[in-house]
């Protein structure tokens, strides 16, 4: 800061740059949120881009989502763009297996997916928040037809195996029983005065009103079997028409036994930021988005490349690749600007004439171990049998979620659920299974919770994303320490080299962290190419 | 609960983290946070090492390559192995046992001193590898950085 009062005239932004700039992201994300900027969408509609000088063109490395917003927007803005993809496919992660899909994982196992017709899993992201405005755009733009994703479903499971006897419970039962007791303990200790020095006594009136209505009470506020707790937890006998109409009221678990099962740790998930409704998820499995992306750049993206090494000098960007499917075949692309997308997994491995700084946070950030496992069923049982019309069971068990599909509803036939979702320690564990055994394991414990499993079962695929030949992980993994060295540094634009992707983000693993970062860089280039005024 | 942590939690949530601990299957036991230390070299080999280096251990190659644990003249240093597995290179995660908090969003999975030195000695043994020579677990413990507060920690 220099000169009277420089301080006073200094923008926020401003002084964000210069906090970020002197102390790192970490502070300045700190400094962001206490001036309520990070809880702020950073979208703010597609960037604008115009007057690209005639003939500039950008290379792009990568065909996930954050390769293929920035091709989409810059060849908008009049850019000469061609992108480079490992795959034989676009959307990397944004990925959807079906029926006749075949996947060879690293180490060259091979499944060979035999799902139904229109039946499918999604290894990768599966769910859109309603506040993920980028990707939702893009969809919109693209033409891609949404459906509601099913979060929480009250009547799903929560289970545990050392909580009763393994038996599972009812998400909406847990959730009752759990809200019933502590406004039950609540109610009573204000009524015992104890609150007396923190409420006042017309508050306390209300604040009774408040906790019969939230934990279904009764009219002494206690929460006991009756019509106000079934209403809430369920009933043995639901109210029907005719002479065996009347409802049979259900029992409450005891407290104790709801505290120690854990599983109220499941319970507010579903209030998450991320987690809240709506959710989406598009019709007919989220890889819908990359295949019409890919549509719309037809012509633009050079499948089965990979990449082997990135040069740029003061002329422009220069990567080398070969066809992923003849090695040794070399072939060159150049552009005045790279975006590369490329995971850090990968791209740590691939020689980049790129300053120490960025190198160093290339190399940085280890990449999750997730596994995903889709199961066919020959009979939607868990409509049929249990009443689970979508959302998620959770479980201690390695598989950690069973998922239900938030669509198809009510139909006949065979249907696809997401049978495990691991993460930690059990997806590397998984990771280092084949994937038939990883199918094998998930059906042996998912029984463990619906026994229909082991009649019903039909056949399944596997997802390590560790073994994915194009991420060799699931997502970059940032730490808070990490996070203060590197980000920035990954961030910056390198000579005529900048980074986009989830990696790129603070939304790690989240589709929009690719859209925004893809959004932000095109931007920067962009404004960088313009004022220059060098192509 | 910072900013920074609280974007942490919620990307430790956002793939449906219930908080569960993890039982044991009954039969064909996986390992769990609570199990983990009862692995010896060769099970923490195929239990973790093997899904990415492969269980014949001559690694693999797709957009990018994990390096084959046979026939590779890095396995010459102990050392250097047991680094790499402490700290972590690239897109491999730390295991070491450290009293931080977890770094990863999903819970460390963290190895003791004595099975890093294990797993190397199983390596370097097996495979087709013949060295003769080992690292100890003392050796791996001096590797640790020391715990002193960093005064420019931003």
């Amino acid at each position: 800061m220099q000169g009277d009062g420089s301080e006073f005239s200094m923008k926020r932004r401003d002084l964000l740059r210069m906090i970020g700039v002197s102390a790192g992201g970490a502070a300045m994300y700190q400094a962001m949120s206490t001036l309520g900027l990070a809880a702020e969408s950073p979208y703010r509609g597609t960037p604008k881009l115009q007057g690209a000088p005639h003939g500039a063109s950008v290379l792009i490395l990568g065909a996930g989502l954050a390769g293929m917003v920035a091709a989409y927007e810059l060849r908008q803005a009049g850019y000469k763009v061609q992108v480079l993809e490992y795959n034989a496919r676009p959307g990397g992660r944004n990925w959807t297996i079906r029926g006749d899909d075949t996947y060879t994982e690293l180490g060259g196992y091979t499944q060979h997916c035999q799902f139904d017709r229109g039946l499918y899993i999604n290894p990768g992201p599966w769910r859109i928040p309603y506040h993920h405005r980028g990707l939702l755009d893009y969809c919109k733009k693209l033409g891609v037809p949404l459906e509601p994703f099913v979060q929480i479903n009250h009547n799903a499971y929560l289970h545990n195996t050392k909580a009763f006897g393994g038996k599972p419970q009812r998400y909406r039962s847990i959730n009752a029983d759990y809200r019933g007791h502590i406004t039950e303990l609540l109610a009573k200790v204000t009524q015992q005065s104890k609150l007396d020095a923190l409420v006042s006594k017309d508050d306390q009136a209300m604040l009774l009103d408040s906790l019969r209505q939230l934990g279904g009470l009764d009219k002494n506020y206690a929460y006991v079997t009756g019509p106000s707790a079934s209403n809430r937890r369920g009933y043995d006998k639901p109210p029907g028409g005719g002479l065996s109409a009347k409802p049979v009221d259900s029992q409450p678990l005891q407290l104790h036994d709801v505290l120690n099962s854990n599983m109220w740790r499941a319970l507010t998930e579903g209030e998450m930021f991320e987690f809240q409704q709506t959710l989406f998820q598009p019709v007919g499995g989220m890889g819908r988005i990359g295949e019409a992306f890919g549509r719309s750049l037809d012509g633009l993206i050079h499948y089965n490349a990979k990449v082997t090494a990135i040069h740029q000098d003061e002329h422009g960007v220069t990567a080398t690749y070969e066809d992923s499917r003849r090695p040794g075949s070399v072939r060159k692309a150049h552009g005045d600007w790279c975006i590369c997308t490329i995971p850090l997994s990968i791209l740590s491995q691939i020689p980049m004439n790129v300053g120490a700084a960025m190198a160093d946070a290339i190399g940085a950030i280890p990449y999750a171990a997730t596994v995903k496992i889709g199961l066919q069923f020959k009979r939607r049982f868990w409509e049929e049998d249990d009443d689970i019309y979508g959302g998620i069971t959770s479980t201690d068990l390695p598989i950690n979620n069973i998922s239900y599909p938030s669509c198809d509803f009510n139909s006949r036939g065979k249907g696809v659920l997401l049978g495990g979702y691991l993460w930690g320690l059990s997806a590397y564990e998984f990771t280092a299974m084949t994937p038939e055994e990883r199918v094998r394991r998930a059906v042996e414990y998912g029984s463990q919770i619906h026994p229909q499993y082991k009649t019903e079962f039909d056949n399944g695929v596997a997802v390590s994303w560790h073994r994915a030949p194009f991420t060799m992980g699931c997502f970059a993994t940032w730490s808070e320490e990490a996070r203060a060295k590197h980000y920035e540094n990954l961030c910056q634009i390198d000579g005529r080299i900048a980074l986009a992707g989830e990696h790129a983000s603070y939304l790690p693993a989240w589709q929009e962290g690719a859209v925004t970062s893809a959004l932000d860089v095109v931007t920067r280039i962009h404004q960088r190419v313009v004022a220059g005024g060098v192509a | 609960m910072t900013s920074i942590t609280r974007h942490l939690f919620r990307a430790i949530v956002l793939l449906g983290c219930t908080g569960f601990v993890h039982a044991q299957s009954s039969d064909n036991a996986l390992y769990t946070y609570d199990t983990l230390h009862n692995a010896n070299g060769e099970a923490i080999f195929h239990t973790i090492c093997q899904g990415c280096h492969m269980p014949d251990a001559k690694g693999a190659t797709g957009a990018g390559t994990y390096p084959a644990l046979t026939g590779n003249p890095r396995l010459a240093s102990a050392q250097y192995m047991a680094a790499t597995i402490l700290f972590g290179r690239h897109d491999m995660p730390s295991f070491k046992t450290s009293a931080e908090p977890n770094r990863s969003f999903f819970g460390d999975t963290k190895l003791s001193d004595a099975q890093i030195a294990d797993v190397i000695h199983y390596i370097r043994t097996h495979f087709g590898n013949h060295y003769t020579d080992s690292i100890t677990a003392d050796e791996v413990t001096a590797m640790h950085p020391q715990d002193k507060p960093s005064p420019s920690k931003p």
